[in-house]
């Protein structure tokens, strides 16, 4: 199965008054049609401006993609999305790329009805008349599961939940059935009984629709609910990058098996009530800085020389699974087939 | 949304109350208005003459009870100087005031908003620096200085506008210029600022993100938001305008109120200042009432509040 | 699971002496040009004023008849010992801009004391008692605000007569409502942010809360304000000379040698340049000053620098 989208060492850098942010270095994954792929990792390690920087949604200004490639399949041949004008990138965002973004508050506008706000993709990308937009919005709307859906089509934002609204930003994100969806946190913002029924909303509207998910999240329980990949990202890099179930049950990277530590479970703890609950020691890395080593490297138990000279690249360490680390955890020892 | 338009009525009322409160004590402030309004010199009898004549021996609640039904019936005083109905002389100079307002406003924004929110969408261009040079001027000339400045150059140099009156249309240029020149300054920053906010926010992200043109994300998204912000500016730059017209309107010889306000303060003719006064503070706060009301009516939060 | 925190280095947090706050705070100066601009000039109006008498050529009030009517000195028939020219009476123009700046710095600064320390008394009355004692005061204060500053402050300068004190009182009654404002702003806000809340569970007292909490978040934007309203002040008394209402003839005021140089404007127009000129040096010098200081003094309470 060939990818629907191929990213290839990304590199994303923001200037500022303060100095130069190294926000992405070196990122590389591939998106398959029709698949959900999780992207976990803390705050500040580049997971939305990687997706954001694919289609030139960070702040031009401070912000800079310096490198890679972007491929999106089309038709019969690649687009590499990050050598397009701002211009051409306009018909990729909505048409081939949705986005749902996580607080459904701020992200959208209080002076549009949401009837007009999802209109307004069809419009422009799919040609459709005021009339065709509204109607197919109107659809639309029952599809996500807002009732009334006619009359709410001349409603506001501020006239609806949060969950609701999350609703119509997916609405917003899908309208155009584009291949790959990215949603950026979206159940973040949202009380735990509601994000059950988001997850559940883009799943079906997944299978209805056919589209690839990238699932921008930093909660390990969503990830294992929906996911099929997984990439896990610290520093601006991918650190480990496998299916669901490998990732959980055989993890390679020390990043993933100190989260996965970290999540508290009712059944280790024993009858020991002082054990304490593992987390990482240290703190992330500074992003001031060119990334010359392993960006974990101070946090790590494995950690050795090597790891302190050299960016680990991604190695494939066994079927649909690969680690951005010198260390062989299984085998306990440095790895010494790299160059 | 009704409740809110009445209780804002209402509150209007009071604040024109308490104005009308301040007004009339205004000229007591000093004891005795008669030694304000009658000359130096004058013996005292004269000054109890006028006393009697103007009711001022009598108790001050019943002094402003008079002074309050009788504006309600429309009666605002007489002139000293003009020997005429207050009421009357405002009436005839009320279009010039607002004429030059008006014009002076309108200069404004058709200078402002362009530049504020093409320089606020490209903030660090060429267009933007002119912005905030505007801005900035508009905040250190002084509207009096720059009127005369104005004059000599365009009136009495080149000749191009006259140097007072009304008589022609072209007249109304170089004073509404003066006049409007600070409002423009305030109004490209304010402008500006409100676009560059916007324009952060989390909603024209997913505009963005929609691939939506340009365009539309500019009049759609970000102009409908700041139009909320600049409603509430022109109104209070156009406020301004009607209060502060006083020095333009003596340096151009322009018949309206504030000129009219300049020769009643130095003919001490303080009933037509009161009612001058009055006046204009009625015409501000019914225009911030009226602004407000708007603004319910276009923000659809409060339109279409539950 | 971690949560993110920057990378913290605790060395920054030594022992902060006036001395590295000075330098910092020059640091933060010297990186905005404008402010730094604003900042000169501020020092050297205020050195000017202080230092009149011996910065200034010539005696301002002394009249030489034959020197009257003088040019600047780069023009035919001036003279460089009045390098900017001389008035109808034959006054140097260069000194009596040069006292003009005592005139108007002292408006300013007094002005803007009266007013930021009544207002700030009100709005943090209104603020931090709430209910009724808030109504009034801010009922109070928006009364004031309704009735146009103009005319305001003009019919009650001719009310109470040419002084320069009466002048300071006005302008500090007068726009003490905009420091209400802005004090009782904060105060809200500050009081929803909690940390209030949590200082009384924590067993505070009013007068702690008040010097602790609440004083030191007024400080900025009290000053910031406070640079911006002496500005307008200074446009205003000189606006008020300009119509013959603040101070005196004899005292030499940028507005008084306006209004003279008003009547000779097409024959001898530097009489009323200069002035001009001195007002908006002044005016940009506090604006510039003002902008800058909100740059500093807000974001560290608002956003993260980032």
């Amino acid at each position: 199965m060939k990818p629907i989208l191929q990213v290839r060492d990304l590199i994303t850098r923001f200037y500022s008054v303060d100095g130069v942010v190294h926000a992405i270095n070196g990122v590389t994954f591939d998106l398959y049609a029709s698949e959900t792929l999780a992207v976990v990792g803390e705050s500040g390690s580049g997971k939305s401006v990687t997706m954001m920087s694919l289609v030139g949604l960070i702040p031009m200004p401070p912000g800079k993609v310096e490198g890679g490639q972007a491929l999106l399949e089309k038709g019969d041949g690649h687009l590499d999305l990050l050598s397009l004008s701002d211009d051409q990138l306009r018909h990729v965002r909505g048409g081939q790329i949705g986005f749902i973004f996580q607080d459904p508050i701020s992200s959208l506008n209080p002076t549009m009805t949401i009837g007009q706000q999802i209109a307004e993709s069809m419009t422009e990308h799919l040609g459709l008349s005021q009339a065709e937009a509204r109607s197919s919005t109107i659809k639309l709307l029952r599809n996500v599961g807002i009732p009334d859906a006619e009359k709410r089509y001349n409603a506001y934002p501020h006239h609806f939940s949060g969950g609701m609204r999350q609703r119509v930003m997916i609405a917003i994100a899908v309208a155009c059935e584009p291949k790959i969806v990215i949603a950026d946190e979206p159940t973040t913002a949202l009380d735990v009984t509601v994000q059950a029924q988001i997850v559940d909303l883009v799943k079906r509207l997944q299978d209805q629709m056919g589209m690839a998910v990238a699932w921008i999240t930093h909660d390990l329980g969503v990830v294992a609910g929906i996911a099929d990949r997984v990439l896990v990202m610290y520093g601006g890099t991918v650190v480990e990058s496998a299916r669901v179930d490998d990732l959980y049950e055989d993890p390679h990277h020390p990043y993933t098996i100190g989260l996965l530590k970290a999540i508290p479970r009712l059944d280790e703890s024993g009858n020991d009530e002082t054990e304490k609950l593992t987390s990482i020691e240290g703190t992330p890395p500074d992003l001031y800085q060119e990334l010359t080593l392993c960006p974990f490297a101070p946090r790590c138990d494995y950690v050795f020389d090597r790891c302190w000279q050299q960016l680990p690249p991604l190695i494939q360490v066994d079927d649909q699974h690969s680690a951005a680390c010198f260390y062989d955890v299984k085998r306990g020892e440095p790895r010494d087939d790299i160059e | 949304m009704q409740r809110y338009i009445i209780s804002r009525t209402f509150q209007s009322l009071l604040l024109l109350l308490g104005v009308l409160i301040i007004i009339f004590f205004m000229v007591r402030l000093t004891g005795d208005p008669a030694t304000l309004m009658v000359a130096r010199d004058a013996p005292e009898e004269v000054r109890e003459a006028f006393r009697e004549k103007m009711g001022f021996n009598r108790p001050m609640i019943v002094q402003f009870s008079d002074y309050l039904f009788g504006i309600v019936q429309g009666d605002f005083g007489e002139s000293l100087h003009f020997d005429q109905p207050a009421l009357e002389i405002i009436l005839e100079r009320l279009p010039a005031t607002f004429q030059l307002a008006t014009v002076a406003l309108l200069f404004a924004i058709v200078v402002a908003i362009p530049i504020g929110i093409i320089g606020g969408s490209n903030p660090g261009s060429p267009l933007d620096s002119l912005g905030r040079t505007l801005g900035l001027l508009g905040q250190t000339i002084p509207n009096f200085w720059l009127a005369l400045i104005l004059i000599l150059i365009f009136a009495v140099n080149l000749g191009w506008f006259p140097s007072f009156g009304r008589d022609k249309t072209i007249s109304v240029v170089l004073p509404a210029i003066a006049l409007g020149f600070a409002s423009m300054g305030q109004l490209v920053r304010l402008t500006r600022s409100a676009v560059l906010e916007i324009r952060n926010e989390d909603y024209i992200r997913t505009a963005r993100s929609k691939g939506i043109s340009t365009l539309r994300i500019g009049a759609k998204h970000v102009f409908r938001n700041a139009a909320l912000a600049l409603i509430s500016v022109i109104s209070i730059q156009y406020s301004y305008l009607l209060g502060g017209s006083i020095y333009i309107e003596t340096i151009f010889s322009w018949p309206g109120l504030g000129n009219l306000l300049q020769q009643a303060v130095d003919g001490r003719d303080f009933p037509l200042v009161q009612a001058i006064a009055f006046f204009i503070s009625f015409f501000v706060i019914a225009l911030t009432l009226l602004t407000d009301v708007v603004y319910a009516l276009i923000d659809p939060r409060i339109r279409y509040s539950r | 699971m971690t949560t993110a925190a920057p990378p913290v280095d605790f060395d920054q947090f030594e022992e902060q002496t006036w001395k590295t706050r000075l330098a910092y705070v020059t640091r933060l100066l010297l990186r905005d040009r404008g402010g730094t601009l604003g900042f000169i000039l501020f020092i050297l109006i205020v050195l000017t004023a202080l230092l009149a008498p011996v910065v200034s050529p010539q005696d301002p009030l002394e009249q030489n008849l034959r020197a009257a009517k003088q040019p600047p000195a780069w023009e035919e028939g001036g003279s460089w010992e009045q390098p900017l020219g001389t008035d109808t009476l034959g006054r140097d123009m260069l000194s009596r801009i040069i006292y003009g700046t005592r005139v108007s710095l002292t408006v300013g600064f007094f002005g803007v004391l009266i007013a930021g320390t009544l207002g700030m008394v009100a709005g943090l009355t209104a603020g931090y008692l709430g209910g009724r004692v808030d109504s009034v005061i801010m009922g109070v204060v928006n009364v004031f605000l309704a009735i146009p500053y103009l005319v305001f402050v003009v019919v009650v300068a001719a009310i109470l007569g040419r002084n320069l004190i009466n002048v300071i009182l006005i302008f500090g009654i007068t726009d003490s409502p905009i420091f209400a404002r802005v004090t009782r702003g904060e105060v809200l806000r500050i009081r929803e942010s909690g940390y209030v809340e949590s200082a009384t569970s924590a067993g505070a007292g009013t007068a702690r809360i008040l010097f602790d909490h609440i004083l030191p978040n007024l400080i900025g934007p009290l000053i910031t304000l406070a640079t911006f309203e002496m500005s307008a002040m200074i446009f205003y008394e000189a606006g008020l000379s300009f119509l013959g209402l603040s101070v005196p003839p004899s005292i030499p005021s940028w507005g008084n040698m306006l209004q003279v140089g008003r009547q000779y404007l097409t024959i001898y127009p530097w009489i009323a340049t200069w002035p001009g000129v001195a007002i908006a040096i002044t005016a940009l010098s506090f604006n510039l000053l003002g902008d800058w200081l909100r740059d500093v003094l807000d974001p560290r309470l608002r956003r993260s620098r980032n």
